[in-house]
């Protein structure tokens, strides 16, 4: 456990028990007391090592690493990099130490490799403490050294005690101000802070005893005897690297066999260890395995800076500024700098700590406004440091844990590349269904998704499979995200849905969670979804993205996943699109508008689609219809989008004809400019949505057509004829013929029905003898009983779609 | 021993006579009790020419007890990290710039600051789209000019000359509303301190001392925006909208009680539910996320400001008293809001019933207010 933040103290008192020695060189064995991520306890312990040159360093983490230490020097290592220590056969259960480059873990490490030094972790191992962490979360080793909010209430936080005894209200700005902040001084005692904090914590510990962490008996107990072993091998040339907290059970005098006896029948697991790439974000992270310290960048930059930290940090913060466009001029830094200053003496601080610069940046360089702070924060005082591990590094638990699901499912990664149909009904095939989209998820594109052959339902699934030897790499990277497939991928899910800025990626997202099961991870998701969904304007997204979700539900229902939470979401966009839609569907160009329509049209089916709450008096769908009968009728709106709205309530039967017939007529009055009415027609009818039918059925609609298009005038008629073209020229053949007959028959017989059977119009009379010939096919199609044998279909030069048409009117 | 002290205990007694009478008197005679017994406990360094340490201005402002058991009340609730980094900016001889929306108290705030560190509150020019180089500068008096031709004492100086002049802290109300040739005049004041008087070849320099505190509303723009040569001579603190929904609650129902007494409505002991949705609607449209921090929501361009709430409830009870039946309901609040929230007929009228569909219709208890709402937006 090297990260967690702790407090740091103190060599000084030798080992043995003797009183510390403060003068230059104090026997050792040399116990620094560290505060894990502390980049002032990081400076103290490399200014120790150096001074002290121990021959041996022992530092506080799992000892199974030992055999990984020497990678630490490896070039190709750069940190943040965590000792990932994990249950061979449940990758689940696993612990990390991370260690950044301001960690004094990570600091000593590097000394003692670089200087030759033999060097060792003293920890209890990784085999006990994740045995004895199977009821206690992973990161239960961390927890020890004090990060204030992990820990149930009960346990103590030695800095917080601390703090609160110097009068600070923030262990971190206590902290900051007596250790961080130090000034290392040239020729200043290099045992001398280990020595204070060291005495702090023996204070602490007769007053409080484990203080909460009851399991610290058994790790001290287990460090002691480690130590004891080092000493019999190098003498008192030893310096053991620790948080603070331990130190003084490290001084203290006990008999081996009382150790011994501690260490007794520990449970034991099978553990393995591994160095995997960590960033500062995860640093950052409070919960989970992270070490819990809010600012790795501002610590790392106080680890880095030579001298003049303030100085330096603003200089970086108006740099980033800078790039953002925002004008940031050196006499802004120079002020913001003296603000930062004034502030910590009137707040009685030695100097300037985050909290000022902070307040200064915000004052001086950005307005008083939190918008471009946010930014600083993100970028400079958490970081987007990304840590890298070289390639000699054991195989990371998630690539045991997909060769293992590989077995399981009889998928083996070959280079060749091979088709996989999966029938989603069947228990094995859906589960390989979920293993490919979670590692497609993970980046590991292992297998592509192709359009599927055989059948079109929702329950098949085709895959390309081909592993290239450079997935292998993915495995390893996509390592960071978590210790199994399904672990990372939904880390991975939630790391993108809070990252991703377009409603459309996230609906993506949200429907890649449910192909993959990803059930924890939606949550994120949706919420994520939801509120991307409310500060969009753009309603057209909305309209983009509810088609998606739409889909998704159903994918839900297929493979029986729990949708209530995307159905929620889904018709709060819903919702959404009713109230935005009609302001957004006026003062549209003819391309907006086709654009539009397209979209409605989507909405219009998803909307379908959406589970119906059976909540009020107005359901969604009636909402849904209001709104098209709004468009329909509303002047500023684009013709083509009124003509599509009117179609779609008539297709739902919410428009009865008449209703029709009178929004056809005003829309194709003569008051109307002939490019919107033609475009009207094209909404109407237009497409593929079988408006041709419609107009071969209605005569009063053709009638209405036709009356129109006579009257619009020569000079306006060749605006109009390129979208008519379109508009009939989208129509089956069939239909279009029958209507040029309809109309070459004239207008003349809109009267009562054509009564004369034999009449190729389909108005309100029955051709009885054709329709004779199609009913026994029909039946057959039907279902129904059949009388004698189907008669052939009758030759006919009219395609068959007149036929059934005509039927079915 | 101050110099306030001594100026109250000269000028003292005609001073405080007249504030007694006066309808609102100055922060400085109003707390000069506070102000004399932090001056006597404070023992801190104080820059040249303040009346009090940095410490014990934010003392002042923020309330607390001194060690002889003097109380200071707090003048300025919110948090003491805007006041800390407001007083070491007067301290670093920066200039300030209070901004916020209208009902922050940024004024209130200004005030406080310049009575407690120079002990006199007075030195104020108010920022109007008329406001003329004069204030900021200095004028004539043109009978002298005219009799005597230029000479110091034909001059008329502005407060922030006087201030200059005696190492005071100035104080400019309104800094957007000025014309933005006039508040360019500030550029050499605050860089070079220094104010030259070209016609009697002369210049006033400002003293130790001397500083300014600018007032402004950041929401609504369009007015006179301040050029980047101007604001980079400011520091910039942002006084927030009350923090809690309580406090708010609290600030619009005291305010609407004292409005309400002196238009002489009646009062209406059940209207405090609508108070706490008014400010609940006003809060989250505001913040742009409802109030269980669950789900966002776009914000409307108007400024939703507490001040606005208030007059909203002030409108509302009119209503009750006049047309209704006396009690504060829904219907009584609904078109206030409606004309507080739609202010872009297209944009935020959508945002609205964005918000009504989404937010309000499913909330419990919150029917007849949803009814109301559509009525009026229909």
């Amino acid at each position: 456990m090297t990260a967690l933040p702790s407090a740091a103290p103190d060599t000084a008192a030798p080992d043995a028990g003797g009183p510390a020695a403060t003068d230059s060189a104090p026997p050792g064995p040399w116990l620094l007391g560290v505060r894990h991520h502390g980049p002032g306890s990081a400076r103290a312990v490399r200014a120790a090592l150096e001074a002290a040159r121990p021959r041996a360093v022992l530092i506080e983490g799992p000892p199974e690493a030992d055999g990984l230490l020497a990678l630490a020097a490896d070039p190709d290592m750069r940190p943040p990099v965590a000792l990932l220590a994990h249950v061979v056969d449940d990758p689940r259960r696993a612990s990390f130490w991370p260690m950044a480059e301001f960690s004094p873990e990570w600091v000593a490490l590097r000394w003692a490799l670089d200087a030759g030094a033999e060097v060792r972790f003293i920890d209890l191992p990784a085999a006990h403490s994740l045995a004895a962490g199977e009821e206690s979360p992973e990161n239960e080793p961390e927890a020890e050294d004090g990060a204030p909010d992990e820990r149930p209430t009960l346990r103590i936080d030695p800095i917080g005690v601390l703090a609160e005894t110097a009068g600070y209200d923030d262990p971190e700005a206590w902290w900051e101000d007596v250790v961080e902040h130090r000034d290392g001084t040239p020729g200043a005692d290099p045992y001398g802070p280990f020595a204070v904090l060291g005495e702090a914590m023996t204070a602490l510990r007769e007053a409080y005893g484990d203080g909460g962490h009851a399991r610290d008996l058994i790790r001290e107990a287990h460090m002691r005897q480690q130590l004891r072993a080092a000493r019999r091998e190098f003498g008192d040339d030893v310096a053991v690297v620790c948080g603070a907290w331990h130190v003084p059970a490290l001084a203290e005098k006990t008999t081996v066999a009382a150790d011994r006896a501690l260490l007794k029948g520990l449970p034991k697991v099978k553990a393995e260890l591994t160095w995997v790439p960590w960033t500062h974000r995860r640093l950052a992270r409070r919960s989970g395995y992270g070490a819990g310290i809010d600012s790795p960048g501002w610590y790392g930059h106080l680890f880095g800076a030579p001298d003049r930290p303030v100085e330096r940090w603003m200089t970086k913060v108006a740099g980033l500024l800078r790039e953002e466009d925002r004008q940031v001029s050196s006499a802004h830094v120079i002020e913001a700098v003296r603000l930062a200053g004034t502030l910590a003496a009137m707040r009685g601080r030695p100097l300037p700590g985050l909290t000022e610069t902070t307040d200064a940046v915000r004052a001086v360089m950005c307005e008083g406004s939190d918008m471009p702070l946010a930014l600083v924060q993100d970028r400079l005082v958490v970081g987007d440091v990304l840590g890298e591990v070289p390639d000699a590094a054991p195989a990371v638990p998630l690539q045991r844990d997909l060769t293992r699901s590989q077995r399981s499912l009889r998928l083996k990664p070959e280079a060749l590349e091979r088709e996989l149909e999966l029938d989603l009904r069947k228990e094995t095939d859906a589960a390989r269904s979920r293993l490919l989209h979670r590692l497609s998820l993970l980046g590991i594109g292992w297998g592509e998704r192709s359009a599927s052959r055989g059948s079109t339902g929702t329950f098949r699934e085709s895959w390309r499979l081909r592993w290239e030897p450079e997935l292998s790499v993915r495995v390893a990277e996509a390592g960071v995200w978590g210790t199994t497939v399904l672990a990372a991928a939904t880390a991975r899910a939630e790391s993108e849905a809070v990252e991703a800025t377009v409603l459309g990626e996230i609906t993506a997202l949200a429907e890649r969670c449910l192909l993959a099961e990803l059930s924890d991870a939606l949550p994120v998701v949706m919420r994520a979804l939801a509120d991307r969904a409310a500060l969009d304007t753009d309603v057209a997204h909305l309209a983009q993205a509810l088609p998606a979700l739409a889909r998704t539900l159903r994918y839900g229902d297929v493979r029986g996943t729990e949708t209530a939470a995307l159905g929620e979401v889904a018709t709060g966009l819903a919702e959404r699109i009713c109230v935005g839609l009609p302001p957004a569907c006026t003062g549209l160009d003819a391309d907006g508008a086709t654009e539009m329509r397209r979209r409605i049209d989507d909405v219009h089916t998803a909307m379908a689609l959406l589970p119906e709450a059976p909540e009020g008096p107005t359901t969604l769908r009636d909402r849904w219809a209001a709104v098209l009968t709004r468009l329909a009728g509303r002047d500023t709106v684009a013709g083509e989008i009124r003509g599509r709205a009117v179609r779609l309530l008539l297709d739902d039967g919410r428009l009865d004809d008449t209703e029709v017939e009178r929004h056809m007529g005003l829309a194709l009055s003569v008051g109307t400019p002939p490019g919107e009415a033609a475009a009207w027609i094209e909404g109407f009818v237009g497409g593929a949505s079988g408006g041709g039918m419609l107009l071969v059925h209605d005569e009063r609609l053709l009638a209405l057509v036709d009356t129109w298009l006579t009257g619009v005038p020569a000079d306006a008629f060749t605006d109009v004829l390129p979208l008519l073209r379109r508009t009939f020229s989208a129509y089956e053949p069939g239909v279009r013929r029958t209507l040029g007959e309809l109309v070459r028959r004239g207008p003349g017989t809109t009267g009562p029905a054509p009564a004369d059977a034999g009449a190729p119009g389909f108005g309100a009379g029955l051709d009885e003898e054709r329709a004779a010939a199609v009913e026994p096919l029909l039946r057959l199609l039907l279902g129904a009983s059949t009388h004698g044998p189907g008669a052939p279909l009758e030759p006919s030069d009219h395609p068959a779609s007149d036929h059934l048409a005509g039927v079915g009117k | 021993m101050t110099v306030s002290e001594i100026n109250s205990a000269g000028a003292g007694s005609g001073v405080e006579a007249a504030a007694a009478e006066a309808l609102r008197p100055h922060a400085e005679h109003a707390f000069a009790h506070e102000l004399k017994a932090l001056a006597a406990a404070d023992d801190r360094p104080r820059p040249a020419r303040w009346q009090l340490s940095p410490w014990a201005v934010a003392t002042y402002l923020l309330g607390g007890t001194l060690p002889d058991g003097t109380v200071i009340t707090p003048k300025y609730v919110g948090p003491r990290r805007i006041v800390e980094v407001a007083v070491t900016t007067l301290a670093t001889d920066r200039a300030l710039l209070l901004l916020g929306v209208p009902g922050t108290a940024k004024t209130w705030v200004s005030e406080h600051l310049a009575a407690a560190v120079s002990g006199d509150s007075t030195l104020l020019v108010q920022g109007t789209a008329g406001t003329p180089e004069e204030a900021i500068r200095y004028g004539w008096n043109y009978a002298q000019l005219l009799a005597h031709g230029p000479s110091r004492d034909a001059l008329v100086p502005s407060p922030v000359m006087r201030a200059m002049a005696e190492g005071m802290t100035a104080r400019v109300e309104e800094l957007t509303r000025i014309p933005a040739d006039v508040q360019d005049t500030l550029i050499t004041i605050l860089s070079e301190k220094t104010l030259p008087i070209p016609e009697l070849g002369q210049e006033t320099q400002a003293v130790r001392g001397f500083n300014l505190i600018a007032t402004a509303n950041d929401r609504d723009r369009g007015v006179n925006e301040l050029s980047s040569a101007l604001r980079r001579r400011f520091n910039t603190v942002v006084l927030p909208l009350p923090a809690t929904a309580e406090e708010e609650v609290d600030i619009v129902s005291r305010r609407v009680d004292q409005l309400g007494r002196s238009l002489d409505l009646p009062a209406a002991p059940e209207g405090m539910d609508e108070i706490r949705r008014v400010v609940t609607v006003f809060r989250e449209l505001r913040d742009g996320v409802t109030g269980d921090g669950r789900t966002k929501l776009k914000s409307p361009s108007g400024t939703l400001s507490t001040a606005e709430a208030i007059s909203v409830v002030t409108g509302g009870l009119a209503l009750a008293a006049h047309f209704g039946d006396g009690v504060l309901r829904s219907g009584d609040v609904a078109a206030g809001i409606l004309g507080a929230v739609v202010r872009d007929p297209a944009a935020d009228r959508v945002i609205w019933q964005e918000y009504l569909e989404t937010v309000v219709r499913e909330r419990d208890g919150w029917k007849d207010f949803y009814r109301a709402c559509r009525e009026v937006s229909a």
